[in-house]
């Protein structure tokens, strides 16, 4: 993680644009797992310097939160187990964001190496059968939208998605998706968001709903 | 939905494109990033940059390169072109790069697959398979498709799946540069044998041979440079066919 920690700088008070009306900071979760690079270069896009950290007073005093994840379940979960922010996250009161695996971690339990999550929602993550090619890459339509996340985003709107685990359908989602069948391809609890797309990978449509996260 | 994928392909040297590149209103068609930004507002779903004068002296100019195309591309990218290590592969994951590709230093010791995937992800390593239809057999070639070897493009197609492989690049080199369609009856045959997506590379030369790829070849991509580069087609015009025609395409 050499280049990452030169990165690890305090972010501005205010966004340069001035975009994040009102919030001071954004720190992104780094705890080795995952594509960082293109969330905080997403965020630049719009203006905003997101600051890369696993320092636990950092992350409780910054004003929103991207929990990011890429890769393998149990091995993500014990990263997080090792530097205690399996603790640190679910107390966190800012609005927090969940990325792909972020999303998955943030639920009950992922099938993927018989892994228990943070327990954030209450949503089971299985895997897709071999009906379909696993996993599904590319982009799908997001549906039944129901947060202010997708604030100006259309119903059907497309999402870049990889993934080869999804999580149920439940009263927690705020967007479905379809790939052999409906899954919850956003989810939301009281200050906690994830989505199982790549926002940071998804276009102008993307762009927007990150911003909307700012804008929260 | 899920939703086909039009993959526009780049081949870098020394950090600039290489082939002609003939596009309205560019002011510098070398400069991949300016391409790559172009090709996203026109509606390409993905992009591959690869890297065709791969060596150790210019591999800082393709990270560059890549920290360039991430800071300013919002849809996904793969990097491909000389790549085999894990070190490679932290290395551009690390600036920004969505997947890698890799092609011969997989054939030489497949245990590279296992290693990445297991490392990164399988989401983010595509094994990217040349191949030539030699007396009827389907043969895994090397380096550009210029070495031959004994292997089946079949067997080895199924070999990286169990290995790991999130995807599979396939180009037939007995269509490429043809622009006489892509190679549909082994792309159907490979798209029932694994269970990963394929992306179809090598041949295209007009709208209707991308429906077919879609159609007979089963594909899930397909990758093409030259067509898109000059302007032949151009991707919005082939993504409103693609749909008039029954293919799910993101528009």
């Amino acid at each position: 993680m050499k280049s990452e920690k030169q990165n690890q700088h305090k972010s501005k008070s205010s966004s340069p644009l001035g975009k994040l009306e009102g919030a001071s900071s954004l720190v992104i979760i780094n705890y080795g797992a995952g594509n960082i690079k293109s969330i905080q270069f997403a965020f630049k896009r719009l203006g905003v310097e997101a600051v890369l950290s696993n320092n636990p007073d950092e992350i409780i005093a910054s004003d929103k939160v991207i929990f990011p994840g890429v890769g393998e379940a149990s091995s993500a979960m014990k990263m997080l187990n090792e530097s205690g922010l399996d603790q640190l996250i679910p107390t966190l009161k800012q609005p927090v964001l969940g990325i792909c695996l972020g999303m998955q971690l943030m639920c009950n339990h992922t099938e993927e190496g018989d892994t228990k999550g943070l327990g954030i929602f209450n949503a089971e993550v299985k895997r897709f059968s071999n009906k379909v090619k696993v996993p599904q890459m590319g982009w799908n339509t997001i549906s039944n939208l129901k947060s202010d996340l997708f604030k100006d985003i259309k119903d059907n709107e497309f999402m870049y998605l990889v993934h080869s685990y999804y999580a149920e359908n439940c009263d927690e989602s705020i967007a479905t998706s379809n790939y052999e069948l409906e899954y919850a391809s956003a989810l939301e609890n009281d200050n906690f968001y994830g989505v199982q797309f790549h926002p940071e990978k998804s276009g102008k449509a993307g762009e927007q709903i990150l911003q909307n996260f700012l804008n929260l | 939905m899920l939703t086909k994928r039009i993959v526009p392909c780049l081949d870098i040297k020394n950090g600039r494109t290489v082939k002609g590149v003939n596009f309205v209103d560019l002011r510098d068609a070398g400069d991949p990033v300016v391409l790559a930004k172009q090709y996203a507002d026109l509606g390409a779903d993905e992009l591959v940059f690869l890297d065709i004068a791969a060596t150790i002296e210019n591999r800082r100019t393709m990270h560059d390169m890549v920290l360039k195309v991430a800071e300013q591309v919002n849809i996904p990218f793969t990097v491909g072109g000389g790549i085999s290590s894990l070190e490679d592969v932290d290395d551009l994951l690390h600036c920004g790069a969505d997947k890698v590709s890799i092609n011969s230093s997989a054939v030489k010791r497949p245990e590279l697959i296992n290693e990445l995937s297991q490392k990164f992800g399988s989401q983010c390593v595509v094994v990217a398979i040349d191949a030539k239809q030699v007396d009827g057999e389907w043969l895994v070639h090397l380096a550009g498709g210029t070495i031959p070897t004994d292997i089946s493009l079949f067997d080895w197609a199924k070999e990286v799946e169990e290995r790991g492989a999130g995807e599979i690049l396939f180009t037939s080199m007995n269509h490429d540069g043809t622009k006489g369609g892509f190679a549909n009856e082994a792309l159907a045959h490979l798209s029932e044998l694994v269970n990963i997506p394929i992306i179809a590379s090598g041949g295209a030369g007009t709208i209707q041979h991308f429906v077919d790829t879609f159609k007979e070849g089963k594909a899930d991509a397909a990758l093409a440079a030259s067509v898109f580069h000059f302007g032949e087609i151009p991707i919005l015009e082939l993504k409103e066919e693609l749909k008039q025609q029954g293919i799910p395409v993101r528009l």
